[in-house]
């Protein structure tokens, strides 16, 4: 433990003080001295306690005034959970949307085959002359409708394929939403090895949470995260706001 | 007609070139951000151009601008196709000359709509 000067030159007198009570024989007054000594020695070590106690003290409410950490444990970070448990609802949105068609196309392309596969074999049979006119007459009819019903089949599942596609459009959202929580969590990394840095001294206080900012790209809006009232619903409201432009 | 599509993912580009080869645009080139797609815009004529905003490097909103103040470019139709639906960032983006905003997700119908109406206002001569 340091000392002062001056504390220096009070355990010097005490120490010449005690010597000088030794040598003559008085065992009263040596005990006195070193009393004395005793309590300069508590004294300072309370002052460093103390010291320490008020440095403690400060730190802590320096860190609770800390406009940046007080927004990222109040708000940021149970975002970020509000933020990935949208991740899950989407990737499971088009997971079962593209399943959900993969499912009703089935049937439809098993159709298909099974038809062609039946007409096929009347076809061969006419090919070889193994017909009769009345059984054509029926065969070309059913050609006639299998021809008219594929195409409609194919329309179907041409929808059908631009749905799975769109349905793929989570990628691009989450991965716009999942990198806004990665670099939070690099914030948080880069608060904590701060944290460790600083530790016993007082921490900087730096400017209030930035209410206004410049209008930058936030990526996905996530429900029921931020203020939602600033935030247009759908396609809709986007084109009411453009056409209250003059759009 | 020559369309440059802009988005830093890149399913997103292959879902709008497919949509857009649907409506029978098959001239499609794509690029992943701003810086790399204005060199190209400077570099070939194209007739349209389709961009995010949200992109690291050059943002959306930032290509917007640069076609805009680019004497060269300053007239190609601008369509945004994008995730941010905050009502000041639409307010920008119309204020910065946008011809088309769309927020994802969307469908291939709004997209085909969309497209139409800054095509119809260019041609009726606004």
């Amino acid at each position: 433990m340091p000392i002062s000067d001056e504390n220096r030159k009070l355990y010097l007198n005490q120490a010449h003080a005690l010597l000088d009570a030794l040598e003559s024989g008085s065992m009263d007054d040596a005990g006195t001295v070193l009393d004395d000594l005793t309590r300069l020695r508590e004294t300072g070590l309370f002052q460093e306690l103390g010291k320490l106690t008020r440095e403690l003290h400060d730190t802590l409410r320096n860190f609770q005034v800390d406009a940046r950490l007080s927004e990222l444990t109040s708000s940021e970070i149970p975002d970020a959970k509000e933020r990935l448990n949208h991740v899950i609802t989407m990737t499971e949105q088009a997971a079962n949307r593209t399943l959900s068609i993969v499912e009703q196309t089935f049937p439809r392309t098993e159709q298909l085959e099974k038809r062609a596969g039946e007409l096929k074999a009347q076809w061969d049979r006419f090919r070889n002359r193994d017909m009769k006119v009345e059984e054509f007459r029926g065969l070309s009819k059913e050609i006639d409708e299998f021809l008219a019903w594929t195409a409609d089949n194919a329309t179907h599942i041409h929808h059908g394929m631009t749905e799975v596609m769109m349905a793929q459009d989570f990628q691009d959202l989450t991965g716009q939403i999942i990198r806004r929580v990665i670099k939070l969590v690099q914030e948080v990394e880069d608060g904590l090895v701060g944290l460790i840095r600083i530790t016993g001294r007082t921490v900087k206080k730096e400017e209030e949470p930035t209410g206004q900012r410049d209008i930058v790209a936030e990526g996905p809006q996530v429900p029921k995260v931020g203020d939602t009232t600033k935030v247009v619903s759908g396609q809709d409201e986007v084109d009411d706001l453009l056409s209250s432009l003059g759009f | 007609m020559k369309i440059l599509v802009v988005d830093d993912f890149s399913t997103m580009r292959r879902i709008i070139k497919n949509l857009l080869r649907d409506l029978g645009f098959t001239n499609t080139q794509e690029a992943d951000d701003g810086a790399s797609a204005l060199p190209m815009l400077k570099q070939t004529q194209f007739d349209f151009l389709i961009t995010d905003w949200n992109m690291p490097g050059m943002q959306g909103i930032d290509l917007l601008k640069a076609v805009r103040a680019d004497p060269e470019l300053a007239k190609l139709p601008v369509l945004m196709v994008t995730a941010e639906a905050k009502r000041d960032q639409i307010v920008e983006a119309a204020q910065a000359g946008v011809n088309g905003y769309i927020v994802k997700p969307f469908t291939a119908a709004t997209l085909k709509e969309k497209i139409d109406k800054v095509f119809e206002r260019i041609e009726a001569g606004g």
